[in-house]
Parts: C-alpha cells; structure tokens; sequence
C-alpha cells in the first residue's frame, strides 16, 4: 500500500514537472498581435450582442473575417470605421452600422429586486431594494444583461430617441 | 514669402453681395409692449449647453423676472419667466428647430398684471469687481444674441483668462432682411455704448471698437454722437459685404488678424459680442434685469407690416406675426434667423427664444428654389468661401461619407455662412452637405466618447468587485482569528478554573498546579 502510494506520487511530480518544463520550453507565440489590438478597441462590456461571447471572441472573428466590423452595435459606426481603417477595409462597402440600443425599465412592472444592476456591466443602472430602478443612458450600453436578469421581464432595448442636440440634418439627395 | 496683413482695412476673403431687403423694417421704430399671448412656451434650453433645470411646479405663481430654471452643469443659462402669472405645466413643446422636434419647456398662463418681481437697486457697477459683474450677468442668463447663443458669462471669463487687446462690439448685421441690431443701435445707443464700456471693464480690453456696416447711416451717426460723450469707444465702420457679421471675418476687417485654424478669438487678443448682448449685459449691471426679452425682427413678403418688435421669450411666432397684421398668403417657408443662415421652422407654434434674430414668412418668389444639378467645378465657391476652403470637395467627399477627406479639405473650419451655395450655378445644397458630415462627425465624437466613458465604467466596477472580495476575505479571516482567539481564551480560562478547583481539593498545595505536584512526587 505504501510503496504504491510513493510511486504514484512520484510518477505524478516527476510527469508534472517535466510537462510544466515543457509548456515553458517549448512554448508558442501564434497568438495574433491584432487580437490583442482589436479587442482594446471593442468596448469590453462582454454584451454578447454581437451573437459571440464576448470581446475576445468577437475581436478574433473579426481579425479572422467571420464577423463584420459593423457587427458591435454599442460601438456604433465610429467603431466600425476605426476597425475598418485598422484591418485596411474599403469604407465605402461598410453598409448600415448596428445601431447602439438603450435599456428601458417598465417603471409599472419593476418590483425593485436590484438584479439588474447587479448584473449591469457598467453600473448603468441605480436603485434601491423594492425601490424603483432606473437606467442612466449615458452609461449604458445596451449590452442586455439586464433583460436577462430581470424575473418581470419589464427590461427592453430600444433605439436612442434623437434630441435636438442629437439630430442633424440627412445628407441631400444626390444630384 | 508675405502674405499682405488686411490691417484693419476693413476687407474679408471672399464673401458675397446678397440684396440688403432691409428697407421694409430699418425706418420703423421698435415696437414694443406687445399683447400678451394667452400662453407663454419657455423653453429650458434656449442657449447652447446643457438645460436649465426648473425650480417651479405645475401651479406655482410667478413674477416677472422670477428665476424659473437654474444654469446646471459646465455651460448653460437661468431662465426667467418674462412675465407674471400662473405655471400650467413643464412639458415638451415643440422647437424652433427644423427637427422639429420637442424640448422642455416651462408653460406661464399670464396674469395681465406684468408685476415684476422685487429687484433690489443694483451699485454702481463701475465700482465693482470684474468678476462680480460677469456673476451678475449669469445671473441674469444673459447669452450671445447675435445667433451663437453662447452663455456670455462663460465668454467673459474666458476673456479674463487671456490678454484681450481689442474688444470688438458686432454691429454689422450682414444678413438679408434683419434691422434688429440697426433698429438697436438707432434707439438704444447709450445703453449699448454703456454696455461695450461695462464689458471692456470685465475683461479688461485695451481697446474697444463698434463695428457697423456702411449701409446703416443712422445706427452709425446714433452710436457715433452716443461714444463722443463718453469717449474712449471707438466706432468703425466697415463695408456692407456678407459674411461681415461672422466674428472671424469681422477680426479680419477690424484688426487685419485671422483667427487661425482650430483657434477661438481669445488666441489673438480679441473678443467680440453682438451689440444686443451689449445692451442685455447693461440691462442687467444697472438696472438688476435678467433677459426676458429680445427685439426680433419680423419680416418677409407674406408678413403685413413688416417691423421689429420687442417680444417676451416664449411667445409663439404666430402670436408675433399677429402682432404684424398677420400673414398675408401662406408662406413658402418660415425662417427663425436670416435667409443665408436661418433655421427652417417645422410650424407656427414656435416659441420665440433668446437666440431668435428674426421671424421670417418668404413668399415663392423669396425662396428662388432650384432643382440642383451636378457640380461642374468652376470653383465660384472656392471664390466665394471667406474662409479659404474648396467647398466643393467638401461636398464631394461628404456625399461619399469620406469624412476624413472632407475635414482636410476644411469641414472643420466652416462657418456654414452658405456663400458657395449663394454662387453655385449648379444650385448644389453645399450647406446641408456640410451640416450633415458635421452632424456625423459629430455623433462618431460622442459614441467614441461614450465607449471610452464605459471602459472606465466597466474597469472601476471590476476594482471595486475585487475590493469588495479582499474585504470579504479579509473580513472572514478576522472573524476565524477572532474565534480562534477566542477558543484560546476559553481553553485559558477552563485551565484556570480546573486549577482552582485542584487548589480546593488539594489544600496542601500552595501555588503549585497538579502537573508540579506530579513531578514533585516524582522525585526522590
């Protein structure tokens, strides 16, 4: 039993040894550069809008081109043409950017359970137990946490309403 | 090597020569203590900046002058309601915007009374400290009324910052069909010289110059007899030659400096306000009087008598050209502002705001619309542009959404004066090409912003989870010492207890504990 016990114990320090020995020697260094890059630009919010799951994910498929550039909805077009600029892509084939969505709280249905700004990324969302909750727009970026966390159900996403500080005239229609 | 210095010569680059039209309103006096209209829409964003937060509630009574929305965040304004009476709510009305789209606005049912609120004698402002003064012209949610509606008090203090050597007072009003500052300076022309005089003390001006057009005789002779008692004011004139009204071409004409890319006025020692801040900043150093009012002027075809009026914020535009013996046919477009720089208003129930120069009702004739056909690239509008850019490639790159491009042929630089569009052959909407590719910069600017904004969001959330999971931990290992502690006291005082009861049982020994008696009897 005890000499068992010893060689069992040795077999796995000797092997253990010799593996981790290994993954330093012999370690790769294929990781793209670009990755890394591409997901400083992306916001980090790990929202999962983009059908990946997460910035990681996302910055790889889109290093690899399996996901568009336009694909980040809180990253909105000025994201789309920095990445496009960065992977060398013609802007002009861009096509319509994902349009940022906003977090709305139902105030009728809210029961103040606080899960949802538990769950928020971003700290977008304030209140207080059994206290309605509600989201500040600036800071959210419609990454739908939330939606998923709230047990009503009384959390959508919906475009950003314009303003009159938000609005500008559309483009003239071609000559 | 040198370019040739325009030094103070009165010349601009470029420009156009559109048809004066102020003949209908610059001989009528201003008109002033208008009906009162059954309802008043102030809005609480009447400035550029951030809204006025309200500080009164459905029902509450107000008094003229009363302060009904406080100046909040880094640039903004106080509102005042402009006359006495009851509000009936804080709602969104719609804007004179071409959106058209709603703002805030605080609804006043007047009262018919007009009572002001109690304004305690202001001191001499003279005798005050300058940065007293541009307190008391926030307070008084003076802004720039010559379009900019920039908070002048901001404006002063950044004029304080630097070593202004030239303070010039804007009154050229180059635009077609407005006399609002001619009829100003006509009627008002100590209050304005008083107030240039007030605004140089603030921010301490070496030089103070009035600025007319040649083509306002009169406003020039008013203003001229009103600075020869005072002294010290200089009064210049300078060519009728849009855009002379735009603070950069008129440094240009006045002090023969330009304002160089990407700077403001305050870099080269120059500071300009229009001539009805000038008088608003008098209003309300000698007098304690917020802003409650502008003179606007009312004007265009389809308007029955043309004139400048004196109107209180709020007043819907269709209440003002009532006023004006109404609209003569159905207009075929409704300007707030200009026809070379005026804002397309969406209705009639439009309230008048701070920034509100004029109310225009153009006949078809007026408006002189055009199908646009493509760009031919005779370049009148790199002639016409004042301020050296290639219009043209602007507009080419921003219909190709190559906005970078746009910007190095000078998007940033535009003033949006629409001189390439007045010249264009090809009648090519080159404006809204420009306020669209500004818009969307714009907005790439603020979703850039707001992602670098919720990076940090989402980093400090992280360092505060992590915070609170040491704490926690922290916390539990405390608690485990403390038990530990504790249980160690416990065991001590068992021991203790044991022993003293050894010490009951067994009198003999004295001080010794069992285990020393143990050893005791041990030995030999």
């Amino acid at each position: 039993m005890l000499t068992a016990t010893l060689v069992l114990t040795l077999m796995g320090l000797i092997l253990g040894g010799l593996l981790g020995l290994a993954s330093r020697a012999f370690a790769s260094n294929d990781d793209n550069p670009l990755v890394k890059e591409v997901e400083s630009m992306l916001p980090g919010s790990q929202c999962g809008q983009c059908g990946l799951p997460g910035c990681g994910p996302a910055a790889e498929a889109i290093v690899n081109g399996t996901a568009a550039v336009t694909c980040c909805p809180p990253g909105g077009r000025a994201l789309a043409e920095s990445l496009a600029k960065k992977l060398d892509i013609d802007i002009s084939t861009l096509g319509a950017a994902a349009v940022p969505q906003l977090a709305v709280i139902n105030a009728e249905q809210c029961t103040g359970c606080t899960r949802c700004y538990k769950a928020c990324p971003t700290d977008a969302i304030v209140g207080a137990s059994k206290q309605l909750h509600s989201v500040i727009s600036a800071a959210c970026t419609g990454c739908s946490q939330c939606v998923a966390a709230c047990p009503e159900d009384c959390i959508s996403l919906q475009a950003e309403t314009l303003s009159l500080t938000t609005w500008h005239w559309h483009k003239p229609e071609a000559a | 090597m040198f370019a040739p210095r325009l030094f103070g010569s009165g010349k601009i680059r470029g420009g156009v020569h559109p048809d004066g039209r102020k003949d209908a309103t610059s001989d009528r006096p201003i008109l002033t203590n208008l009906p009162l209209p059954s309802r008043l829409y102030v809005p609480l964003n009447q400035h550029s900046g951030d809204d006025a937060l309200p500080l009164v509630r459905p029902g509450d009574r107000v008094l003229k002058g009363q302060l009904i929305g406080k100046a909040s965040g880094r640039v903004s304004a106080s509102i005042h309601a402009p006359t006495s009476g009851t509000v009936l709510a804080i709602e969104a009305v719609t804007m004179p915007h071409p959106s058209g789209l709603p703002a805030m606005a605080v609804i006043i049912e007047p009262d018919g009374d007009d009572r002001w609120i109690e304004i305690p004698t202001p001191p001499d402002p003279f005798s005050l400290d300058p940065d007293v003064l541009a307190s008391k012209v926030e307070e008084a949610g003076v802004v720039g009324m010559g379009g900019a509606i920039f908070p002048a008090a901001i404006k002063l203090r950044q004029g304080r910052r630097f070593e202004i050597q030239t303070l010039i007072i804007n009154g050229s009003e180059c635009e077609p069909f407005l006399t609002t500052d001619d009829r100003l300076m006509q009627e008002r022309a100590d209050e304005i010289v008083e107030g240039t005089r007030l605004i140089r003390k603030i921010i301490e001006a070496y030089r103070a110059v009035i600025a007319i057009e040649d083509n306002k005789p009169a406003a020039i002779a008013a203003i001229q007899a009103a600075a020869n008692k005072v002294g010290a004011i200089e009064v210049m004139v300078v060519p009728a030659h849009y855009p002379m009204g735009s603070a950069k071409q008129l440094i240009q004409a006045v002090t023969g400096l330009e304002v160089p890319a990407g700077k403001r006025s305050n870099d080269i020692g120059v500071l300009v306000h229009n001539v009805a801040t000038a008088w608003a900043i008098q209003q309300a150093l000698v007098y304690g009087k917020p802003l409650l009012s502008r003179v606007t002027t009312v004007a265009g075809a389809c308007v029955a008598q043309p004139q400048n009026v004196e109107v209180l914020f709020g007043t819907p535009i269709e209440h003002v050209f009532k006023v004006c013996g109404g609209l003569t046919g159905v207009p075929a477009r409704l300007l707030m502002g200009g026809p070379m720089m005026g804002q397309i208003l969406p209705s009639l129930d439009v309230p008048i705001i701070k920034g509100s120069s004029g109310v225009l009702a153009l006949s078809k004739a007026e408006v002189n619309a055009h199908t646009s056909s493509p760009c031919i690239r005779c370049a009148r509008c790199v002639d016409a542009c004042p301020m050296g850019l290639v219009p043209l490639e602007m507009a080419r790159n921003s219909r190709a959404d190559k906005l970078d491009a746009a910007q190095e042929f000078g998007l940033r630089d535009c003033i949006l004066c629409g001189s390439c569009a007045y010249v264009c052959p090809s009648h090519i909407p080159l404006v809204q090409y420009f306020e669209y590719a500004k818009g969307e910069l714009a907005d790439r600017r603020s979703s850039q912003q707001k992602q670098e904004y919720t990076k940090g969001l989402i980093d400090a959330r992280k360092e505060r989870l992590e915070q609170e999971r040491l704490a926690k931990e922290a916390a539990k290992a405390a608690k485990e010492a403390a038990k530990a502690a504790k249980d160690a006291a416990r065991a001590a005082a068992k021991a203790e207890k044991e022993a003293a009861q050894a010490k009951t049982q067994h009198p003999e020994s004295t001080t010794t504990s069992p285990a020393d008696n143990c050893v005791r009897e041990e030995q030999p």
